[in-house]
């Protein structure tokens, strides 16, 4: 088991605007309505950058500068885990269609963008940190692998480590093969040690066994949920805007799942 | 770090099936590349092609993860009797206690190409039986990779771009270290497709020939493929291991997405990273295999962060005039050519580079050397300023 401090928490999604009001509706004070997620530029990017960034990186940067801002920490200190099923799908869609072309003249910029690590790219630049980064893929299980490479990241390193999940779905035709909901971006910043900033430790543990999450109890936070990997983060957020102590599963890949206890720093 | 051992591995790229095949190449000083003829590319550039992948058939059991990539994977696990070695590993520790912990760039992307030719003319689906998790999303390779070699820990796909198969050895470590896994696959795949052929071609940072790094006259990358696993297990649980893992250093540029820091500030961040993991200085390494693609901008700042650092001392090459760049797959294939190196006590001379540029400072190796190597550093840089070096050492 690892244990991980929460010290800042980034959300951006359909109906989910910044942590600050989505707390209030995923700790069921607020009633949740869906609307399609809104992400601009971020102004830490140059310009030539914020031109060339796609909906993913705007994701990762809007959640990701929230969180270190709640965590008040220094984007340039800490290290990065980004985590995301398919990367830049739009960009993606358009270098296929581009390739089946005849003249297949793709664009420069759009092949920089399509590597995996593009948001992370796009972040260092941003933030100029030039602390470790690493970008991870397990399709459904993606904030799940980020989450105990992160952890693990905190109990063998002893540094803090900044989570970033995002998903944006794919254009047609691939949505139809791989439809990933909606638009959803989130961060958590992990420490190594209780700050006066914890809110809530996580104790991160690797369950060899098949298990299923709980659904959220409701039914449009549940299609979220489901429908987006990033957003199977849900669950381990609400507990953390309830502030209650609790055990959630999260699904790993196959056979396998993490259990992830929570308990509130007071 | 707590060094680890390296207890087997396997390597396939365009220089053969095999450490023996490669490590033959190597004393040749033969290189696998060759004009490009794959798919129906029309680019005046070299590729570095493994022969014979049309056909590899995938097990039975795993028919829908077919793609080249996978059949790749499937090589390279099939190769140097890896996947021997992981099932002996798995009645030893449990299919539980293993992890995999692989890269990749573009995945089985090759199909999704192939697929968006044959989209339906009236509603622009894909055609029938295109399967998107098994080959093109990232994640295919580990869950082929586990899968294959009936594993049941933790896994996940690094992909950082041509950095992501020296980055799993960090991953691995740090799984190990924690207690969550015993041993870890690391390693992994990458394979030719359209979207890199014609995505480093738009860029302009393909070679016309076969690549020529640290020539004064290089103009570009030689785009590969290939695999390569390795099998990581606590000392002393594993006797008779090929090397050791000493350290890794990982970094980020801050500076360009597809243009290295002109200085090699993350290079040399990456480097001082590793070596401090290890707790070694730059005169306890032997020789460094240098990331070394042939562009200009890479080779130029890789050489300064590595004078720098080594005092222009070390002896370095590149081993891409070789097996070309194998992206993703470049961390893993340099690794295996570092183990070759301390193995065999031979530094490999750069294939293809005629005349080293007069304005790189370091100690360029154009021909082999013979000489006692007890530790290697090797570098891989990806896009995006995503840095990773290792350090490797002969087993104790």
């Amino acid at each position: 088991m690892m244990r991980a401090f929460v010290e800042g928490v980034g959300l951006i999604g359909p109906g989910l605007q910044g942590w600050a009001a989505g707390r209030q509706v995923l700790a069921g004070a607020q009633p949740y309505r869906p609307a399609p997620t809104a992400v601009g530029a971020s102004e830490w990017l140059p310009p030539a950058e914020r031109r060339r960034a796609g909906v993913p990186v705007k994701l990762a940067l809007a959640a990701g500068q929230e969180a270190l801002a709640h965590a008040a920490r220094d984007a340039a200190d800490i290290a990065t885990v980004f985590a995301s099923s398919s990367g830049d799908c739009d960009n993606v869609h358009h270098l296929l269609e581009t390739l089946a072309t005849p003249e297949r003249q793709i664009s420069p910029t759009r092949f920089h963008n399509s590597v995996h690590n593009a948001a992370a790219g796009y972040w260092s630049i941003a933030t100029q940190c030039r602390a470790p980064s690493t970008s991870l893929c397990c399709h459904e299980a993606s904030f799940a692998a980020g989450l105990l490479d992160a952890a693990s990241q905190i109990a063998i390193d002893g540094d803090p480590v900044a989570l970033i999940a995002y998903d944006h779905p794919y254009p047609e035709p691939l949505n139809a093969v791989r439809p990933l909901g909606a638009s959803f971006g989130t961060t958590l910043v992990l420490a190594p040690r209780a700050t006066a900033r914890a809110i809530a430790a996580l104790d991160v543990a690797f369950v060899p066994q098949k298990a299923a999450a709980a659904p959220m109890d409701d039914p449009g936070l549940e299609a979220l949920r489901a429908g987006v990997p990033a957003a199977r983060c849900l669950p381990l957020l609400a507990a953390l805007a309830r502030g209650a102590r609790a055990t959630l599963v999260l699904e790993y890949v196959a056979g396998t799942h993490l259990r992830v206890a929570v308990s509130p720093c007071s | 770090m707590q060094p680890l051992a390296i207890s087997h591995y396997s390597v396939v790229n365009c220089l053969g099936t095999g450490a023996q095949a490669v490590t033959g190449a190597i004393r040749e000083r033969r290189s696998g590349l060759v004009p490009c003829d794959f798919e129906t590319v029309a680019l005046e550039t070299w590729i570095g092609r493994v022969a014979g992948l049309e056909q590899v058939r995938i097990r039975a059991d795993l028919a829908a993860y077919d793609c080249r990539n996978n059949r790749l994977a499937q090589l390279g696990l099939d190769t140097d009797g890896f996947a021997g070695a992981v099932a002996a590993a798995r009645s030893r520790y449990g299919a539980v206690r293993i992890g995999v912990f692989v890269g990749t760039s573009t995945s089985g992307i090759f199909e999704t190409e192939l697929a968006y030719h044959r989209r339906d003319p009236s509603s622009g689906a894909l055609p029938p039986g295109f399967r998107y998790a098994e080959t093109h999303n990232t994640y295919s390779l580990a869950d082929f990779v586990r899968r294959y070699l009936a594993l049941e820990g933790p896994a996940c796909v690094v992909s950082s771009a041509c950095s992501s198969t020296a980055k799993v050895f960090g991953n691995a470590a740090r799984m190990i270290a924690a207690g969550i896994c015993d041993a870890a696959v690391v390693g992994g795949v990458d394979s030719l497709c359209l979207t890199t052929l014609y995505g480093f071609h738009s860029l302009e940072l393909t070679a016309r020939g076969p690549c020529r790094p640290f020539d004064a006259e290089r103009d570009g990358i030689s785009i590969g493929e290939g695999a390569g696993f390795a099998l990581l297990e606590r000392m002393p649980a594993a006797a008779g291991a090929a090397a050791m893992l000493l350290g890794i250093g990982e970094s980020s540029d801050a500076y360009h997405m597809s243009t290295p820091h002109p200085e090699g500030l993350g290079a040399k961040l990456a480097m001082t990273r590793a070596l401090e993991s290890a707790g070694l200085g730059p005169s306890d390494v032997d020789y460094v295999n240098l990331h070394g693609t042939g562009t200009r901008s890479n080779d130029a700042a890789e050489d300064r962060a590595v004078s720098d650092l080594f005092d222009a001392v070390t002896p370095c090459s590149s081993t891409k005039g070789a097996t070309g760049h194998l992206l993703g797959a470049a961390g893993i294939t340099e690794a295996t050519i570092c183990i070759l190196a301390i193995g065999h006590d031979i530094m490999p001379g750069s294939a293809n580079t005629r005349a080293v540029d007069p304005a790189l400072r370091c100690n360029y190796l154009v021909a082999n050397r013979e000489g006692r190597v007890r530790r290697a550093l090797s570098n891989s840089f990806g896009f995006g300023g995503s840095n990773c070096s290792l350090v490797l050492g002969a087993a104790a």
